[in-house]
């Protein structure tokens, strides 16, 4: 079956935007995702060696902080809705298909390489810039965030410079 | 008023909003495209500017939206969690990130999307945050110092800039809607595209790019509900609107009756903390219409007594209490002066003083004796 066009981005940007601002109305606080991959390592690692979680600052600190088992957290809650709410976006579109997307001319191995590195960078870098793209970037912009604007500068003028770079990745030249 | 967490939707149910609204959200970035790298990487590499577009539309929108409940005083904007600023960690975590996308091809959030739609690449990629994730935590004490330094706390921009919130807004949608136009030219230049812009098509993009400026003149241009409220008893403070009691009264009440009512005064924190009569609490004029107080004017238990050192002040505080809420409220005739004069600090009468006079010294200093 063919895949249905994409929604104009301006619309999609709207309501991209009414869904934030639904958040903050009922919230108080933002949308995010790096959060909620940090709950679950959070919680993996309290699973894996609750003696080592007991023994390091940050577990202890992060613990401290939020009480409690760390996958009740509001990201976590959110990041899960995100997977089903893209699966029903993607199901309706007709656009579910299981495949490894990457550049013309890149291996499967060079491609999962690479998105491993990707991750890992995003990993680490969420943490310093405290949240990612939709918690520092894009919730910060709807509340006039200096940090949160400053990063989305960062993250958009990095790519723009390393993007040559990186180049045979993603395009054919 | 929002934010309606944890008054009104407690922290429990949030986590069922947190599912919804995550629902919603990745619903709209699988259906602007944002599952798939090529659409993503495509900003990079001036072949689609769709995460642009997507992007700036949604901050802004959010961005106005949050203004304009505010200024309908649906929105508490103390009460918004604003990212704080440790700048140093925001441009170098901002930096690694950015090297994270070009590399990887996602951000987490979209990643999470492509999962959904069965990528296998957007699998590793998350495979790969959590390790970065768990990096970071593991070797925290190392980031400690960095991560900590520079912190310049809930900073907003248009503080930073001195400016209002009205002007960043116009600022930062003129920059959205000039990126749009010349990112849109550099698209249709890239795939050899000369596009034909109908008329029609032409003025319903100008309509729309019109909106958001219009928004934002409405809201600089007419006062918030706040300041309407404000003038509004700045107009009718010499009204004699006002519930009044006597300083006799006052004290009688303070002796007999003191647990049903609040003795509010209106003055500043340092004036209150330099001299306030007893029992009183100190909420100043100017935070009267502060949430953290709307209790006390909307609850039917206890009389609300102002007083302040001029009628003027306590006349306007009655209006805005009663705009607030009904409950049971009196202004002092006497200033904080003659209160203190003539209850607590009661002179000795002069010996040619009328037994009336008398008597009525008597139960002052009474009274006096009981409060203090």
């Amino acid at each position: 079956m063919q895949a249905k066009p994409f929604m104009n981005p301006y619309f999609a940007g709207f309501l991209l935007g009414l869904v934030l601002l639904t958040t903050i109305y009922i919230t108080g606080r933002g949308l995010g995702a790096s959060g909620g991959t940090k709950s679950v390592v959070t919680a993996l690692v309290k699973t894996i060696s609750p003696s080592h979680y007991a023994n390091t600052a940050y577990y202890q600190h992060s613990e401290a902080e939020h009480p409690g088992n760390p996958l009740k957290s509001w990201l976590l809650f959110e990041i899960v809705g995100v997977f089903i709410g893209a699966f029903i976006s993607g199901v309706i579109s007709d656009r579910v298909s299981l495949n490894l997307e990457k550049g013309n001319g890149v291996g499967n191995s060079t491609r999962i390489i690479a998105a491993i590195a990707g991750g890992l960078l995003f990993g680490i870098g969420s943490q310093l810039g405290r949240g990612c793209t939709s918690g520092s970037a894009l919730s910060g912009m709807a509340v006039m965030s200096f940090g949160g604007i400053i990063t989305m500068l960062a993250i958009f003028g990095s790519a723009y410079m390393l993007a040559y770079f990186f180049r045979k990745l993603w395009i054919n030249n | 008023m929002g934010p309606l967490v944890p008054d009104i939707i407690s922290n429990e149910f949030n986590l069922i909003v947190a599912l919804l609204v995550g629902i919603a959200f990745g619903f709209v970035l699988e259906q602007a495209g944002f599952s798939t790298t090529k659409k993503l990487v495509g900003l990079f590499y001036g072949y689609d500017f769709t995460v642009l577009k997507v992007f700036f539309t949604a901050g802004i929108t959010a961005m106005i939206g949050v203004v304009l409940l505010a200024h309908f005083g649906q929105l508490d904007l103390d009460l918004i969690y604003v990212n704080p600023t440790f700048l140093r960690s925001a441009i170098i975590g901002g930096a690694i990130m950015g090297a994270g996308f070009i590399v990887g091809g996602f951000c987490p959030g979209t990643s999470i999307c492509a999962l959904a739609t069965g990528k296998i690449d957007a699998f590793w990629f998350i495979a790969g945050s959590f390790v970065g994730i768990f990096i970071f935590m593991e070797f925290y004490p190392s980031f400690e110092n960095f991560y900590l330094a520079d912190n310049r706390g809930n900073l907003r921009m248009d503080k930073y800039f001195g400016m209002s919130k009205e002007l960043f807004a116009i600022g930062l949608t003129a920059i959205a809607i000039a990126a749009f136009y010349f990112t849109q030219k550099i698209e249709n230049k890239l795939h050899g595209v000369k596009p034909v812009y109908p008329k029609q098509k032409i003025i319903k993009y100008s309509v729309f790019a019109a909106i958001p400026f219009v928004i934002i003149l409405f809201i600089a241009f007419t006062p918030s509900s706040r300041q309407r409220i404000l003038q509004k008893a700045e107009k009718n403070k010499n009204l004699k609107i006002a519930e009044e009691i006597t300083a006799d009264k006052l004290a009688i009440e303070l002796v007999n009756n003191y647990y049903k009512i609040n003795l509010i005064d209106l003055r500043s924190p340092s004036v209150f903390n330099e001299y306030h009569l007893p029992l009183a609490i100190n909420i100043p004029l100017d935070s009267l219409l502060n949430r953290e107080w709307k209790s006390y004017f909307t609850q039917k238990y206890k009389t609300n007594i102002f007083y302040a050192d001029t009628a003027t002040t306590t006349h306007k505080a009655f209006f805005i209490a009663k705009k607030i809420g009904d409950a049971d409220t009196y202004i002092l005739v006497e200033s904080t002066a003659q209160f203190k004069n003539l209850i607590l600090n009661n002179e000795p009468l002069p010996l040619s003083a009328s037994k009336n006079e008398q008597q009525l010294h008597q139960y002052r200093t009474e009274i006096a004796h009981t409060i203090l």
